[in-house]
């Protein structure tokens, strides 16, 4: 059946709520409204207000009891209403939920997922258009996943939910109506680490996630077609662990690698692939890794201003033009 | 616990008695226990930050006396009263604060940030007043499961100047959960004494603001703090919502064993010292009959003879091997096995 982004996140909610009674929906206008963007709707009729809940604007309530109810079996899932307003619950995240495990000496569990709709490209300015991820990705005892498909939205939310750890669940606010896709009526569920390559090619590899993913198949379907070049694109879905074979594998086969994303570009996991490639695909390279990504500023309202910041296909295209000719 | 919870259960005489004695025991057990924690850290052999809370051992034992197994307690960074009375082993204890194998966080983190969650026991953070939310959130499981137990969040009066706190017991008092806080007011946070933290006199004044019942008590009084926890937590247990208890406290020893605690005037600890909670209880035993210098004696020797079999099998206990450092950083995900359908 076709299913939007939004419409894929809400089937899985529905679908593990309806197979584990310890599953429960906890934020911010979850409930009576269905969630500022409706992901959350009819959960509540379904569910009851036992399991799904309307909480205070509490960002660190809502992720420290969620925590509180995981270690004594529960699985909540709990939105951040705004990925941007993660940061007031930062604490709970990268102290709480995160160091749990370990500091009880692996002797307890934290199955929680922190929902966080997140990215720019709608008009949100600079309180609805952040893309915080690279704030947990250096966090161990997290994961943290950014779907870019209805697909891998609906399965690798299912996963999270049944997965023993703090997962942060970031779902791009551009993608919820834009992009739809027949999703399987069978049971699925999309495995939280490996990455996939969304189209394969042979001169150059873009590595992307998330909102950026769909302009990186635009510029590959832009460049093969005005100039001949065989694209591969790379989604890493998995930000936390990284899928390391699939980044090294395709630096290794097309020898140029261009990794792109919607976060800004400095600190932001595009560092870290880049490093990954140098330290172990260095003989392979054909050219420097480059990147292109959220320029360094915050993502400002007007629209020529957001676009100016934000990557785009174009602007893909260019520095891919650009990186084959090195 | 299961001990104490029959007993506090029964009107009893007879086991009424044993129960007060058994209060007796634990304060003496977690003062004890502190003095020897405080002598180990001077020796070296505790190496990380050691937070006291001698002088504060009836709140503790006031409070968790009454809980019965299957309750959740969040303790502060100087609850080590909470582990003992909830039955978490001595010798574990000492363990986790050697940083050894057989400690509750098999070495990972130091001092009381390493809970029992066998005996529900919740290892709180540095950041003060953060698991008022966790207990508040271990109160929703209760309460969506309609099981019949409570929750304990302690907490400083430093801590309860963090956002944390305010939401945690704004939610609690919105869905009426099933959760006790207990504000240990010692009067300074680190250095920072009361009225540069607040500007009203009483912390139990806020639960108002929340919609539910705020107490205060003397925290060094056990019987007084005992016999309030009890009709608290019955009440919560019975579904009354939320409610909050401030007990008046003084810790001996500075915020940690490297604080001298210059900041504080003598004659004030002296003053605070002359309320000991354990000889004031020694005074209402010995008015109910009992024949104090003799049971005193007796728990002496059982202390230390508790104290050394787990100052032994910590020192025994092996430290960790270095590569468990990337141990027990994630719980297996058994139910992620599913493969991806188009992979």
């Amino acid at each position: 059946m076709e299913a939007t982004y939004l419409a894929a996140i809400n089937q899985a909610l529905h679908e593990e709520m309806r197979r584990d009674e310890n599953v429960i929906v906890m934020g911010e206008d979850v409930a009576e409204l269905g969630g500022a963007f409706k992901v959350t709707d009819g959960l509540l009729a379904a569910f009851g207000e036992d399991r799904v809940i309307d909480t205070p604007i509490s960002e660190a309530l809502i992720v420290g009891a969620g925590a509180g109810a995981a270690i004594l079996g529960m699985r909540p899932v709990v939105e951040m209403q705004f990925g941007d307003f993660i940061s007031c619950a930062f604490d709970q995240i990268v102290n709480t939920a995160a160091t749990l495990r370990y500091r009880h000496g692996g002797r307890a569990a934290c199955p929680l997922v922190i929902r966080a709709p997140s990215g720019a490209g709608i008009h949100g300015a600079l309180f609805h258009s952040q893309n915080p991820e690279a704030w947990f990705t250096r966090v161990p005892g997290l994961k943290v996943v950014a779907p870019a498909t209805a697909y891998d939205a609906k399965g690798l939310l299912k996963s999270a939910i049944r997965d023993g750890n703090p997962v942060v669940y970031f779902e791009h606010k551009r993608l919820y109506r834009s992009i739809k896709e027949n999703l399987p009526d069978a049971e699925f569920t999309v495995p939280i680490g490996p990455a996939e390559v969304r189209r394969p090619g042979r001169d150059l590899s873009l590595i992307t996630y998330g909102g950026t993913l769909h302009q990186c198949l635009d510029a590959a379907g832009i460049v093969a077609r005005e100039d001949g070049l065989s694209i591969e694109v790379l989604d890493l879905r998995t930000l936390l662990p990284l899928d390391r074979e699939a980044i090294l594998g395709t630096a290794r086969k097309t020898g140029k690698i261009l990794i792109v994303h919607e976060d800004r570009l400095t600190g932001g996991i595009g560092g870290e692939v880049a490093a990954i490639i140098a330290e172990h695909a260095f003989d392979s390279l054909d050219g420097p890794i480059r990147r292109v990504a959220a320029l360094d500023t915050h993502t400002a309202y007007s629209p020529p201003l957001e676009e100016f910041i934000l990557p785009n296909a174009n602007k893909i295209v260019a520095a891919i033009r650009g990186l084959a000719a090195y | 616990m299961a001990h104490a919870e029959t007993v506090a259960a029964s009107s009893e005489t007879g086991q009424r008695v044993e129960y007060e004695l058994q209060l007796y025991y634990w304060m003496k057990l977690i003062r004890a226990f502190e003095e020897r924690v405080s002598r180990l850290h001077r020796q070296n052999k505790i190496l990380g930050g050691v937070y006291s809370g001698a002088g504060q051992e009836a709140v503790v034992t006031g409070v968790c006396a009454p809980l019965r197994p299957g309750d959740f307690v969040a303790p502060l960074h100087r609850d080590l009263g909470v582990f003992l009375v909830r039955g978490v082993d001595p010798g574990r204890l000492m363990a986790q604060l050697m940083g050894k194998e057989t400690g509750l966080s098999r070495g990972k983190d130091s001092f009381l940030h390493g809970g029992d969650l066998e005996h529900h026991v919740f290892g709180s953070t540095s950041m003060l007043g953060s698991s008022l939310p966790v207990a508040a959130g271990a109160a929703l499981k209760f309460q969506i499961k309609k099981e019949a137990q409570v929750a304990v969040g302690f907490f400083g009066e430093g801590a309860s100047s963090r956002g944390d706190v305010h939401e945690a017991m704004n939610f609690a008092g919105v869905r009426k959960l099933p959760v006790v806080f207990v504000c240990e007011n010692n009067r300074y946070a680190y250095s920072t004494p009361l009225d540069k933290q607040m500007a009203i006199e009483n912390v139990a004044e806020r639960a108002a603001a929340y919609g539910f019942k705020g107490h205060v008590v003397s925290g060094n009084d056990l019987l007084a703090v005992v016999q309030l926890a009890e009709k608290v937590i019955r009440r919560v247990r019975e579904g009354g919502g939320p409610e909050l208890i401030e007990c008046k406290t003084y810790r001996y020893r500075g915020h940690s064993e490297h604080d001298a605690a210059l900041y504080r005037d003598k004659e004030e600890l002296l003053e605070w010292q002359s309320r000991d909670p354990i000889p004031r209880y020694e005074f209402y035993l010995e008015k109910k009959g009992h024949d104090v210098k003799r049971i005193r004696e007796e728990i002496d020797e059982r202390t230390r003879a508790v104290l050394q079999q787990a100052v032994e099998f910590a020192e025994q206990s092996p430290m960790p091997a270095p590569e468990e450092a990337l141990e027990d950083l994630y719980a297996p995900a058994p139910m992620n096995s599913a493969r991806d359908g188009r992979a």
